[in-house]
């Protein structure tokens, strides 16, 4: 719909292979944030990662964008070793962070911008400003704007530059439900236009059962991958489904028994 | 109850509602339109006290030049009746007009006490405090120095503030940029920053070949300081979130400070040239004073010698017009470049 790019197969395999990641507080002590994560993630996979805070999720997230570095092991995106952020792997965070200063055009071409693309390409920009449902907003400033259109022309800034991959760091845990449920099917309706591989972090598990092919549920201290969860509901999906609530109880249950384990780890 | 019902309901509340909207607006508009034209006169009458009190009490200070004084007043009042009449007919005027009325009079009564308190009492005596008509006189006679005056400080200022900034604002960014930058300049700023600019006159004149050269090096030094700090604790402060938004959106570094971190910061680089012009604004006269041999300071410094105070009032009414213009000016540059911020700040 946006362009003819979309129409060409896309690759965006990634794979991480024994990743650990340790950070080291102020006061020198180390902390385990992953342990040894092994995933593969097909190209144009929807992917969600559950689990209680401090599990590595939003960690995990940062090592596909560039922003942090693995300690150990490597995260390959289509044979390639991830090092440093790459305008094809696209980041859209719980707050927007859209710049204030610009319009919500120059916001969404700051996408363009920021990896220097020909000023040709800017008109691509009011085509991504309606593909988020934003028409007629191009000239307002972020303050201007909800809590749910800021999100939306964070995810037009991301898409922009028709990234091969999507991280989705809790995008829609500052809305309100009903908010919350159009934005769900706007990113999947993204997402089903595109192809685009998408990690989505989130708190929600029926967010997490509604928008992905599989689920990733994690356990804290150290993170690690607990179970990988498929969703074998055909889409359009209703939230209504049994199987919608049998795999709801299924995850509670994976979840629980991961509170469990970080307990016994306390104790 | 039914829909048609619902409606005919609602449309009789709305009808009260408007009714009593009505009322209430005829009650408004009633004591409006007597309390309008009081204070729309207010003025003219204490015009007309000032001119009774000018022409009728008798003059205990010999006053020369008088007629520039009198020719003010009549002007200012002309003005004053010809918006009154304009605001008849357009009320965007005269809600204007209304709205300032208060400090016109206050204008009015101080001039009327300044006034009395000189050439009517010499209650404040000669030749520290002449009435308001010789200060205006001296602004109407020595008008030509007064604006030469004028055009040698501008450029002083112009010039010094321009270098402070200049090398100000790249000081800043590099500061808050590179910890490098920071470590070495940071000493310099904490240590040469916070002295008086004006302190260093005795070294700026033996160092600079004239007392021009000294008084822009201290001019830019006195806005270097404040400009550079403010740059370097916006840049320094800049939300981490949108560096990490521009890496992923493949912005290199240049892209992140001059697109990021220099747009972010300059709420706070404002603040800084803000505070510069002042300091530049009391280096600027005070070399002017001390040394330069031009300029609105050396005027005043002139006509002091002349024990020529009237001159000497009329340069600092100049002064004021000038920099609060400069300084209207840098808000109205502000408010242009940090217009996303509408309706965020408050000053």
């Amino acid at each position: 719909m946006v362009t003819a790019e979309n129409a060409l197969p896309r690759a965006g395999a990634i794979v991480f292979e024994q990743v650990r990641k340790i950070f080291v507080d102020p006061e020198g002590r180390e902390v385990e944030a992953l342990s040894s994560v092994n995933l593969a993630i097909r190209p144009g996979e929807f992917v969600s990662l559950v689990g209680p805070s401090g599990c590595g999720k939003s960690t995990l997230l940062r090592l596909v964008a560039g922003l942090e570095t693995a300690t150990e092991g490597a995260i390959r995106l289509d044979n390639e070793v991830i090092a440093g952020p790459h305008y094809l792997r696209g980041l859209v965070f719980q707050d927007p962070t859209l710049f204030p200063w610009l319009t919500v055009r120059k916001n969404i071409a700051a996408g363009l911008a920021a990896r220097g693309a020909a000023k040709q390409q800017w008109d691509k920009v009011d085509e991504y400003i309606e593909l988020v449902g934003l028409a007629g907003f191009g000239d307002s400033f972020p303050h201007q704007l909800s809590g749910g259109m800021a999100q939306r022309a964070a995810l037009a800034r991301a898409l922009v530059n028709h990234p091969k991959v999507l991280l989705l760091d809790e995008p829609l845990g500052a809305l309100d439900a009903f908010t919350r449920m159009q934005l769900q099917d706007e990113i999947l309706r993204v997402w089903q236009d595109r192809g685009t591989t998408e990690i989505f972090v989130t708190h929600d598990i029926d967010e997490a059962i509604y928008l992905s092919d599989r689920i990733i549920v994690m356990t804290p201290r150290p993170g690690k991958i607990q179970e990988i969860i498929e969703v074998p509901i055909g889409r359009p999906r209703s939230r209504n489904h049994p199987d919608f609530f049998r795999l709801r109880s299924r995850i509670l249950e994976v979840l629980h028994f991961a509170k469990e384990l970080s307990l016994s780890y306390y104790l | 109850m039914s829909a048609s019902e619902l409606t005919s309901r609602k449309k009789a509340e709305l009808q009260i509602e408007l009714g009593e909207l009505k009322s209430e607006e005829h009650g408004v508009k009633k004591d409006f339109t007597l309390m309008l034209i009081f204070k729309l006169l207010l003025p003219v009458l204490l015009w007309g006290l000032f001119g009774a009190v000018h022409l009728f009490i008798a003059d205990r200070q010999i006053l020369t030049g008088g007629k520039y004084f009198n020719w003010l007043l009549i002007t200012l009042l002309g003005l004053y009746l010809i918006f009154l009449v304009i605001s008849y007919f357009i009320s965007n005027i005269r809600s204007g007009l209304v709205h300032k009325v208060p400090l016109i009079s206050a204008g009015l009564i101080i001039l009327l006490i300044w006034e009395l308190s000189t050439l009517k009492s010499n209650l404040l005596p000669l030749p520290y405090f002449p009435p308001p008509a010789k200060v205006f006189a001296a602004l109407a006679t020595d008008w030509q120095t007064l604006w030469i005056s004028v055009l040698y400080s501008l450029r002083l200022l112009g010039i010094g503030y321009l270098i402070g900034l200049l090398v100000g604002l790249p000081c800043g960014t590099l500061m808050g940029w590179y910890a490098g930058f920071n470590y070495w300049l940071n000493p310099v700023l904490r240590f040469i920053g916070p002295i008086p600019a004006t302190a260093w006159i005795p070294v700026a004149m033996a160092v600079f070949p004239t007392s021009f050269a000294a008084s822009i090096f201290l001019i830019a030094l006195a806005s270097w300081f404040p400009i550079t700090v403010m740059t370097w604790s916006g840049i320094a402060n800049v939300n981490k979130a949108f560096y990490e938004v521009a890496r992923t959106l493949g912005g290199g570094e240049y892209y992140l400070i001059t697109r990021v971190a220099v747009p972010a910061a300059l709420p706070s680089i404002f603040v800084g040239l803000f505070m510069g012009m002042g300091t530049a604004f009391v280096t600027l006269v005070v070399g002017e004073l001390l040394g330069v041999k031009a300029g609105l300071g050396w005027y005043i410094q002139w006509a002091q010698g002349w024990a020529e105070y009237a001159k000497v009032y009329a340069a600092l009414f100049v002064m004021a017009v000038i920099f609060s213009g400069l300084i209207t000016l840098l808000f109205s540059i502000r408010d242009k470049v940090l217009v996303w911020q509408r309706g965020l700040i408050k000053w």
